[in-house]
């Protein structure tokens, strides 16, 4: 049980008073970014992870924490409320929750999904904390060719899963891949795609990439096509539930705590397959299916929940091997990188203050959370309101003034409208955002394991299949790119004349 | 003046032959991804390999493997949007999604965010990125000439404040100083 000393080590580190009120701050931003209609967790974590360059690493961490928690709350608040999911995780909430909100219980949809995301995130948290050192444990066991295999394999999945068409994925891939060729050959020193450009040398951050692509981008489609009237916005009154709320949620917080979690932690992460699969799950066994497609409580608990467990799962990869995940986990390994750490096995070894800290504080502000927004729901709402020419412009703002804080360097702003407008197209001809993010930053990473592990077997393509784990790894990635094509197959035999293949999936008519 | 909430109604030029390329228009998306590929392999192309390289892989290897993907993505979605697949636009409650894109409130916004691009390092936050919210606010469709410089001014001083307050710098411009 070092584990659990190490945790309690960790509770002494946040729990200082200086800490608790950076895990305060982080809460209360991440949430109101976070609610802002169109701003997922990923987009606000990116938004606000210059506001910590000033802070010591660990309490940069502490308030980092926050805001990731936060960021997810206020997406589910906006899900509810005005059914405008931020990010394809909260997609699953919002099908049943906004039709709550709709029928009147707004107030309940808003309860379960704060209180099955504090329980959720807590058990997600005390299974990191259990397998955390576990996957350290694997992961030095891990040879270059390994990491390569389980790099391609996120790749791989980034671009499948779920994923409205697969082409348009690696479209977006094939771009994040470009950009993170940009600047220095880490092995020989050569510039690459970089124009002499002394900025683009150092490669672009991946945080400007990500507040491109998500916010910059995300505000020139909406701006493109304003609606002329503002959606209609759910109201609030105080957040409760009544009895009957309570016996229909506890079984769906508790089936999407251990459903998310492993989902979150397998390095073909991501919340929308669990999220989905849960809502499924959660119909099937529900005792009155028919409420499914009217607002079914059910239907909010259980994927709020797995979306949070999985958002906690995330960290195993991230943590213990380095590795993002998700278009969050790819932020906060760039605020690693920020303070010249990497994660991996050694970190836990090296930083152990840092990483339990941070692991305390994810407990921390979940409970903060839940304290803040049971009660404060209603203001939050109110956030809502905002005019959408404010809001539109506030995130063009807060864009401007947080990347400018990460160089200090007005070239950055220009790339970052360069990359608005990437986001601009990929918006508007449908191409998916997050394989770009994972792109952009598993790019450089992968290529640097890929080299190592060929220069192992001098330049022997056998060298990257050494161990057991790389050749299962590179079996999956078959499968998961075979997957479409047998589909396609056995779908060719039924007589059909089907739409375009690449209609979008709803998910809420399976 | 209008709402806040109402954009400018910009009539579109040239609707009519927008109309006929409509159907097509996601091929410039596989005309940006071959760009990109080319752009990507004469990178690769131009890389000396005389260098001192470490181990067999040397650095074009990787770009090179990403034009192949750049190029081979790009021709599996031409021959998809040529028998008919479509991306679909990303649906969001402010879009309306059968509106044409506004070219105009886009300028404009490109043109509020390159002011402060320009101005950031001389006049400082304070002023620049109030003209930012300001001037994206407008082209956005606000004309409340009081209230919008008012809260555009007080989010360049808020957030101006709050950067230092957690240590980060941003350029003062003419209050250097005085704060």
């Amino acid at each position: 049980m070092d584990a659990l000393v190490d945790l309690l080590g960790g509770f002494a580190t946040a729990l200082t008073p200086v800490n608790l009120l950076y895990a305060l701050i982080g809460v209360a931003l991440g949430t109101a970014i976070g609610v802002l209609p169109g701003i997922g967790p990923a987009m606000a974590v990116a938004l606000l992870l210059p506001i910590t360059y000033g802070l010591d690493p660990v309490g940069a961490f502490i308030m980092f924490a926050g805001i990731y928690y936060g960021g997810m709350y206020g997406g589910s608040t906006t899900s509810i409320l005005i059914n405008t999911p931020g990010e394809s995780s909260s997609v699953m909430t919002a099908v049943e929750g906004n039709k709550m909100a709709k029928r009147g219980r707004a107030a309940q949809a808003l309860a379960t999904a704060a209180i099955g995301s504090f329980i959720a995130g807590s058990i997600g948290t005390a299974l990191l904390v259990l397998f955390a050192p576990v996957m350290v444990a694997l992961a030095l066991t891990f040879g270059a060719d390994d990491y390569f295999a389980v790099m391609l394999l996120a790749f791989v999945a980034a671009c499948s899963v779920l994923g409205s068409s697969a082409i348009r994925g690696f479209a977006s891939l094939g771009i994040g891949l470009s950009i993170g060729l940009v600047g220095l050959d880490p092995t020989t020193g050569q510039n690459r795609l970089s124009y002499g450009i002394p900025q683009l040398a150092d490669g672009i951050d991946v945080v400007i990439v990500a507040v491109g692509v998500f916010a910059v981008g995300e505000a020139l489609w909406v701006a493109s096509r304003l609606r002329r009237t503002p959606a209609a916005v759910v109201g609030v009154g105080r957040v409760w539930m009544g009895r009957a709320d309570w016996r229909r949620s506890w079984k769906p917080w508790l089936r999407g705590s251990f459903l998310g979690f492993p989902f979150g932690a397998l390095p073909a992460g991501g919340s929308e397959l669990p999220t989905f699969l849960s809502y499924i799950l959660e119909r099937r066994l529900s005792k009155h299916p028919e409420e499914f497609g009217h607002g079914a409580i059910e239907g909010v608990a259980g994927p709020e929940a797995t979306n949070n467990s999985s958002a906690a799962g995330v960290m195993v990869p991230l943590l213990a091997l380095g590795l993002p995940t998700t278009a969050v986990s790819a932020v906060m390994l760039s605020a690693f990188q920020q303070y010249g750490l990497q994660p991996g096995p050694l970190l836990f070894e090296r930083e152990p203050e840092l990483v339990w800290g941070l692991i305390a504080s994810l407990f921390i502000g979940n409970a903060m959370l839940l304290v803040l927004n049971l009660p404060l729901a209603p203001l939050w709402a109110k956030l809502l309101h905002i005019p959408r020419p404010y809001l539109y412009a506030g995130i063009l703002f807060f864009a401007s003034v947080g990347m400018y804080a990460v160089n200090a360097s007005a070239l950055d702003l220009l790339l970052l409208l360069l990359l608005g407008a990437l986001g601009f197209m990929m918006r508007r001809f449908g191409l998916p955002v997050i394989p770009l993010i994972v792109g952009s930053i598993l790019g450089p990473m992968a290529e640097l394991q890929l080299r190592r592990a060929l220069q192992l077997s001098d330049g022997a393509l056998t060298g990257l299949v050494t161990s057991p784990l790389s050749i299962g790894v590179y079996a999956v990635i078959a499968l998961i790119l075979l997957w479409p094509a047998g589909r396609a197959l056995l779908r060719a035999r039924r007589p059909r004349s089907g739409g375009g293949p690449e209609r979008r999936t709803e998910p809420a008519d399976s | 003046m209008s709402d806040a909430g109402a954009p400018p109604a910009a009539p579109a030029p040239g609707r009519s032959s927008h109309r006929t390329l409509r159907g097509r228009a996601e091929l410039g998306v596989c005309a940006f991804l071959y760009l990109l590929a080319a752009v990507v392999l004469y990178d690769a192309a131009s890389l000396g390999s005389d260098f001192t390289q470490r181990g067999p892989v040397g650095p074009a290897a990787v770009p090179t493997a990403v034009g192949i993907l750049l190029i081979a993505v790009a021709t599996l979605l031409t021959v998809d949007v040529l028998r008919g697949g479509r991306g679909a636009p990303e649906d969001s409650e402010d879009v309306d999604p059968d509106a044409p894109s506004d070219w105009r409130t886009l300028a404009l916004l490109a043109g509020a965010f390159l002011t402060n691009v320009v101005l950031l390092d001389v006049a400082g936050w304070i002023i620049s990125g109030a003209l930012l919210f300001w001037g994206a606010a407008f082209a956005l469709g606000s004309r409340h000439w009081i209230r919008d410089p008012l809260i555009a001014f007080a989010m360049s001083t808020g957030s101006y404040l709050l950067f230092s307050a957690l240590g980060i710098w941003l350029p003062a411009g003419p209050f250097a100083s005085g704060v």
